[in-house]
């Protein structure tokens, strides 16, 4: 389900200790809610993203539990104050336990 | 919109016109999911005090299947306890949840997405902070189509 690649944005990739990093994240997923009906009158069954997290250096940072109420190609802006440089890795899940996942660098001084 | 619908607005407009007719037929702020049971389940029974929680949405919304969501939470600075989680609910959509941000020690208790309306509704956000007290807050937006699928 997962084709496109994540679209991710920091405000700024070096940040001084104490400041603030922004970031925006797009993943393309169709979102299927469960809810619609197909031609025959069939229901199509849910297929969402149920769960996103970022993590730097392995440490939770910020996540979400998606619901069906949650648009198609899920956005996410979310703010942190990093305390160490390292790795942030975004990852997202599907119902079926697709993972799609980024990372970006990121640096303290 | 001179347009003609097509098939999955007609559906919509069809559910939105369920919804209304439900409410007009039971009164104002008819609920047609268990969105109180889902905040008691978030909040373990407690009843959130009203307030701190910064809940942004459009006050019109033309399309439901994209409306722009921000909550945030102020006026914790320095108090030692931060926010661990919002819940979202929207009562008049098919089902109550809508999201549930998770934040850490290292979050700006602040996020934003986009989310889908059913009909027009006060949307409920509810914040829970580490020292085990709520705080929420609510907003009326008004939904021309719903954006749940029919």
């Amino acid at each position: 389900m997962a084709e496109a690649k994540p679209r991710i944005r920091l405000d700024k990739k070096e940040v001084r200790r104490g400041e603030t990093v922004d970031v925006k994240t797009l993943v393309s997923h169709i979102m299927e809610t469960g809810l619609r009906k197909d031609a025959s009158g069939k229901p199509i069954p849910r297929m969402i993203i149920n769960t996103f997290r970022c993590e730097l250096n392995g440490k939770f940072v910020f996540g979400c539990d998606l619901e069906s109420a949650v648009s198609a190609n899920p956005y996410f802006e979310f703010k942190f104050k990093p305390t160490e440089s390292g790795v942030l890795k975004f990852t997202w899940i599907d119902d079926e336990g697709v993972r799609t996942e980024a990372t970006e660098t990121i640096t303290v001084t | 919109m001179s347009r003609r619908l097509n098939r999955r607005e007609a559906l919509n407009v069809g559910v939105g016109a369920f919804a209304a007719g439900l409410a007009s037929a039971a009164g104002p702020a008819r609920a047609l999911n268990d969105y109180a049971g889902e905040i008691k389940k978030f909040t373990g029974g407690k009843t959130p005090v009203e307030g701190r929680v910064k809940l942004e949405l459009p006050e019109l919304a033309e399309n439901g299947n994209t409306v722009p969501l921000s909550v945030a939470v102020d006026g914790l600075a320095g108090e030692g306890a931060h926010v661990q989680e919002i819940l979202v609910v929207a009562p008049a959509n098919p089902n109550a949840r809508v999201i549930r941000f998770r934040f850490s020690a290292l979050s700006v208790p602040e996020a934003s997405t986009r989310i889908r309306l059913a009909a027009t509704q006060d949307v409920i956000a509810v914040a829970k902070l580490s020292d085990g007290t709520f705080f929420s807050a609510s907003r009326q937006i008004k939904v021309t189509i719903g954006g749940c699928g029919g």
